[in-house]
């Protein structure tokens, strides 16, 4: 099967001028995302997990087309999105669409949620009649839990859980094929977070969605996900089934990753032996050489530093940057 | 004696809406180097109890009830008695580091005022003590970098030279407020040992306000769990998580996706977080709740002691699914 998104070597940089330099001083370069490549198959869910800095939200943004990427291929259903003009991109823009993290600055404070709803297929589809968006905007809001007779509230009415429910009927409105959930439920509180969650998968099931969920909390991707990407210093560190990847990671990084997430569950969590990742993600302006993990890797060697270790397939359909990579099984209790 | 008891807290905050319930008689007791969790979603007055007995509440809000730290009554004292033991004998660390470090002023200043105020040490001493407690906190180079300002450090780094600053007096209640929701998992994880290190190393009873379970699971001793400005359940942490004996407490164990189980989907807690100016005249959870009896919205159920648990719901323990 042909992969409905398929990213290559996309790399994202900004330029970055220290205050007060000169206007002909070259700007520097901040590399947000270097050579990252993964392909989503159509109703698929990828999560993405890294530190804040990894270039998570670079990703989406690259994707989305809301930030231009520097150099790489964007391959969705086989058209180049990072070569298109805006006039081509806006076709396929209808096929991509964005859930964001605070549900509440991501809605116009001025527009009725039915407004809200409505807009996307107002803008791309203008000959719609009135009766039929309003028909499809009422079922959509019951589709995801929402009551239609709301539909002339305006936003701050509701609250986060259900605002975030309005983000997702205006991100399905168009019927898109991909859906980017930018921390989709970290703002939600956490007996609202598993509403959110469930329904999303629910939805991605039933509409056979392809989705990238990027989130910093580890447990929720690992639940939503099928394939796991972990992204460090704008770089792929390991790719895998989301359950291989909990279970048996092999990147020294994700290892370090999975030992730091708390388990609620008190005897499990004084038995572990957990070596916690010492130091700091290092400035993107400034990138170690080799590998960018290496400053803090507990297996870093020399040879570390020299060249960048390239993506492995170790089998599987599993990748690892790292040529020092070991199965472990971090979970384990007193491992 | 306790080093911290709280009896029946009520916090009131009188809005142009009408009056906010924000904490509706709590009660609990926290001895020398123990650790406490309060666990609670937004709005469950969690964070409200802790300002009212470090006297931080807005000017809007109002707290009765009884509060008395090492025997000394809390809400009745002035904000100049207040200023002589915030810090010295109970200290809190906030959510975000950045808006509680005063941006004008350099790391050494802020740290050296602490001290000069409350052990009247000259400015050189102060120096030395503010130094010797970053490195404590494991900030590299501390000797160096006291003299930078706020913004010149990172997130985590922020944390750390709250944590320091709170430590400088030696307090023996430590009240950490959401200390790493702003913070990554890895950096969280070296916070949560360095807490507990402290705990070790200088024996302060610390109590951890959070919405984290799992943070909670490895750190804490006793757990009481919040909702609608009230106690649901307290208890010795292991049991707590063991055998929940409310029903939002189980809930909320069964809505956290886990990172060592393959869970299907997940049992949710259907409805919203309360409206905390009109809440029902019974159990504040009862419209969430699944197990939800009768009397349930209209009578409050007591807090029942029972051994080492306390526990306020009228369905019987063993019946909490």
């Amino acid at each position: 099967m042909d992969p409905l998104l398929s990213v290559r070597n996309l790399s994202v940089t900004f330029d970055v001028r220290k205050p007060g330099s000169w206007p002909w001083t070259p700007p520097r370069k901040l590399h947000a995302v270097s050579e990252v490549s993964f392909d989503i198959q159509p109703g698929e869910c990828l999560g993405i997990v890294g530190e804040s800095g990894s270039g998570k939200s670079t990703i989406a943004r690259a994707v989305v087309g809301t930030i231009p990427s520097s150099g790489g291929n964007i391959f969705f259903e086989g058209a180049d999105l990072a070569r298109m003009d805006a006039r081509e991109r806006r076709v396929h823009r209808r096929d991509v669409q964005m859930i964001f993290q605070d549900p509440l600055a991501a809605l116009n404070p001025r527009m009725t949620v039915g407004e809200i709803i409505a807009e996307p297929l107002i803008t791309h589809e203008p000959g719609t009649p009135r009766k039929e968006v309003r028909k499809r905007v009422s079922a959509l809001m019951e589709r995801v839990g929402l009551l239609p007779n709301l539909v002339n509230r305006y936003p701050h009415e509701f609250s986060g859980g259900q605002c975030q429910r309005i983000g997702i009927a205006r991100a399905l409105i168009l019927k898109p094929k991909l859906i980017i959930c930018d921390e989709p439920v970290s703002a939600l509180d956490v007996s609202v977070q598993a509403q959110v969650i469930n329904l999303l998968m629910e939805l991605q099931r039933d509409m056979n969605l392809s989705m990238i969920f990027i989130a910093h909390d580890l447990s929720v991707v690992k639940h939503i996900s099928d394939r796991t990407l972990v992204l460090y210093l704008g770089r792929v560190m390991e790719t895998a089934d989301s359950h291989k990847l909990t279970t048996l990671p092999e990147h020294p990084y994700s290892q370090a990753l999975i030992a730091s997430v708390p388990i609620p569950d008190p005897v499990l969590e004084k038995a572990r032996s957990r070596p916690i990742l010492q130091g700091e993600l290092p400035s993107p302006l400034a990138p170690p050489s080799g590998c960018v993990f290496r400053t803090r890797c507990p297996k870093a060697q020399a040879s570390c530093a020299g060249a960048r270790p390239n993506l492995m397939d170790i089998g599987g359909n599993h990748l690892v940057a790292c040529p020092f990579h070991e199965a472990e099984h971090v979970l384990a209790v007193g491992a | 004696m306790a080093l911290l008891e709280i009896e029946d807290l009520m916090v009131t905050f009188n809005t142009a809406d009408g009056d906010v319930y924000a904490v509706n008689g709590v009660s609990f007791n926290i001895d020398k180097g123990e650790t406490l969790a309060i666990v609670g979603e937004s709005g469950s007055g969690k964070s409200q109890t802790a300002f009212a007995a470090m006297g931080l509440l807005a000017k809007n809000g109002r707290a009765s009830g009884i509060a008395r730290f090492d025997g000394k009554d809390l809400l009745s004292m002035s904000q100049r008695e207040f200023n002589k033991i915030r810090s010295k004998d109970m200290a809190m660390i906030f959510q975000d580091p950045m808006t509680s470090l005063n941006p004008y002023l350099r790391v050494s200043d802020q740290m050296a005022e602490v001290l000069m105020l409350h052990n009247g040490v000259s400015k050189a001493q102060a120096m030395t003590e503010a130094v010797r407690m970053l490195d404590a906190v494991r900030i590299p180079d501390a000797r160096a970098r006291v003299t930078m300002y706020p913004h010149e450090f990172s997130g985590g780094m922020r944390q750390r030279i709250m944590i320091a600053m709170s430590l400088l007096c030696q307090p023996r209640l430590l009240i950490a407020d959401e200390p790493t929701t702003a913070l990554d998992v890895t950096v969280q994880a070296q916070i949560m040992q360095l807490l507990g290190d402290i705990r070790q190393d200088f024996g302060t009873a610390v109590i951890l306000i959070t919405h984290d379970l799992g943070v909670v699971a490895g750190f804490c001793d006793r757990t009481l769990v919040m909702y609608g400005g009230q106690i649901m359940e307290e208890g010795p942490t292991d049991d707590i998580f063991a055998s929940p004996a409310h029903p939002y407490t189980s809930g909320l164990l069964k809505a956290v996706p886990r990172l060592d189980k393959d869970e299907g989907e997940l049992i949710t807690i259907s409805g919203e977080p309360p409206d905390m100016s009109n809440l029902p005249p019974g159990c504040p959870f009862s419209p969430r709740c699944a197990q939800v009896l009768d009397k349930c919205p209209v009578e409050r159920p007591g807090l029942v002691t029972t051994s080492d648990r306390r526990r306020s719901c009228h369905l019987p323990a063993q019946e909490v699914a």
